[in-house]
């Protein structure tokens, strides 16, 4: 039982940490529930779907087909989380400051939560295919039992989204002024991280060099299977051994969504 | 239009992959890798084919490869790594992980 609620627990993790920070990020916006409840409601029937495919995916473009599918679900993950914290960029402000500029906001607003839940689809696809995957497996598989497997599963779902709750509580109790900077730098973050994973799919399909590999060797500092290692890398995109072009696409992501955030945001009234 | 696709190409060219310099096979069965100790050349770049006999997914990962992909059952798939350097890095199966262990030694 234990085996399949850790791991269980690592795929939902990742998930539930990005919805968090997403649901924090848009508090405030209207019909955001509905709005994520459709991303994770559509997530979920797609990992189903994905976990189906997996062998017709993975044949794709001469046995790289799941390399180059994760590099596209990140590269519109990467693009979106960009897109947001530009966004936020520019409205956050007023809608932190006053209610009334709510009004002008709730129809860009509306079209932001739309791409915002596009995105937790594909998160959830992600983690949920391969969780899928795994769970079948067990089951196909002598050992265990279906009761155990099946509580074991339901035991790391429900600890993986408690975090991903935690995450969020935590953030809503941060007062305003400094809220939007905070899930602004998460995100940054968390797109940066998402930016070097998606190098590293892609070198894992030979499509591009790795450059220098590794660039840097931190294991023994902060190896990635130690509880912080793990958390950072799926925060921050963390790696212990990453390749030269990792940490290219990291740190360009990076810069663009920062200059982004700086040229989209409208100047500060100057005091008299 | 054609200038345009010759000067992107000659561009990206130094980013782009070039061919792996040789191809190995790995096969699991019975949620253990075989052979669980394979070595390879230092300093190659090489295509690592993975063939899956049993009927069940397994994800092979490596922090030390830094590498993660899912294999269907009964399915086989590429994973390209190094040009190493001398050295040993562990790999594992994510699905099986008491059973399914393995070394890549490059030397």
């Amino acid at each position: 039982m234990i085996g399949p609620a850790i791991i269980v627990f690592r795929e939902t993790l990742e998930a539930a940490l990005l919805i968090g920070i997403i649901a924090a990020a848009t508090r405030g916006l209207s019909g955001r529930n509905l709005w994520l409840a459709v991303g994770v409601g559509a997530g979920l029937a797609g990992s189903l779907v994905v976990a189906g495919l997996t062998e017709a995916i993975a044949e794709l473009a001469e046995g790289t087909g799941q390399e180059l599918f994760n590099a596209a679900i990140l590269g519109v993950a990467v693009l979106m989380l960009g897109w947001h914290n530009i966004w936020m960029a520019t409205h956050g402000r007023e809608m932190a400051a006053e209610a009334r500029s709510m009004g002008q906001a709730v129809k860009s607003g509306q079209r932001q939560m739309s791409a915002l839940a596009i995105l937790i689809a594909l998160a959830v696809l992600r983690e949920g295919s391969e969780t899928a995957l795994f769970l079948y497996g067990l089951s196909a598989g002598t050992g265990s039992g279906r009761v155990s497997l099946l509580s074991g599963g339901l035991l790391g779902l429900v600890a993986g989204a408690g975090c991903g709750w935690a995450l969020y509580a935590g953030l809503a109790r941060i007062p305003l002024r400094q809220f939007f900077t905070l899930t602004s730098g998460l995100i940054l973050f968390l797109a940066a991280g998402m930016a070097g994973q998606m190098a590293r799919f892609l070198i894992q399909g030979d499509v591009i060099r790795p450059l220098a590999s590794p660039l840097w060797d931190s294991s023994f500092l902060l190896p990635m299977d130690s509880v912080l290692g793990n958390l950072l890398h799926l925060l921050a995109g963390y790696e212990a051994r990453p390749s030269g072009m990792q940490v290219l696409f990291y740190g360009l992501t990076f810069l663009v969504i920062l200059l982004g955030m700086r040229w989209s945001r409208p100047p500060i009234p100057q005091a008299i | 239009m054609k200038t345009l696709a010759l000067a992107l190409t000659l561009a990206l060219s130094p980013a782009l992959s070039m061919a792996a310099d040789l191809e190995l096979g790995l096969t699991i069965k019975n949620h253990q890798f075989v052979p669980a100790e394979l070595k390879v050349p230092a300093g190659k770049k090489i295509k690592l084919v993975v063939n899956n006999l049993d009927g069940t997914p397994e994800e092979f990962e490596s922090h030390q490869l830094n590498r993660e992909k899912v294999i269907a059952g009964n399915a086989k798939s590429s994973i390209y790594v190094g040009p190493l350097s001398p050295g040993k890095y562990a790999f594992w199966g994510e699905f099986n992980m008491s059973t399914a262990r393995g070394v890549l030694v490059a030397e």
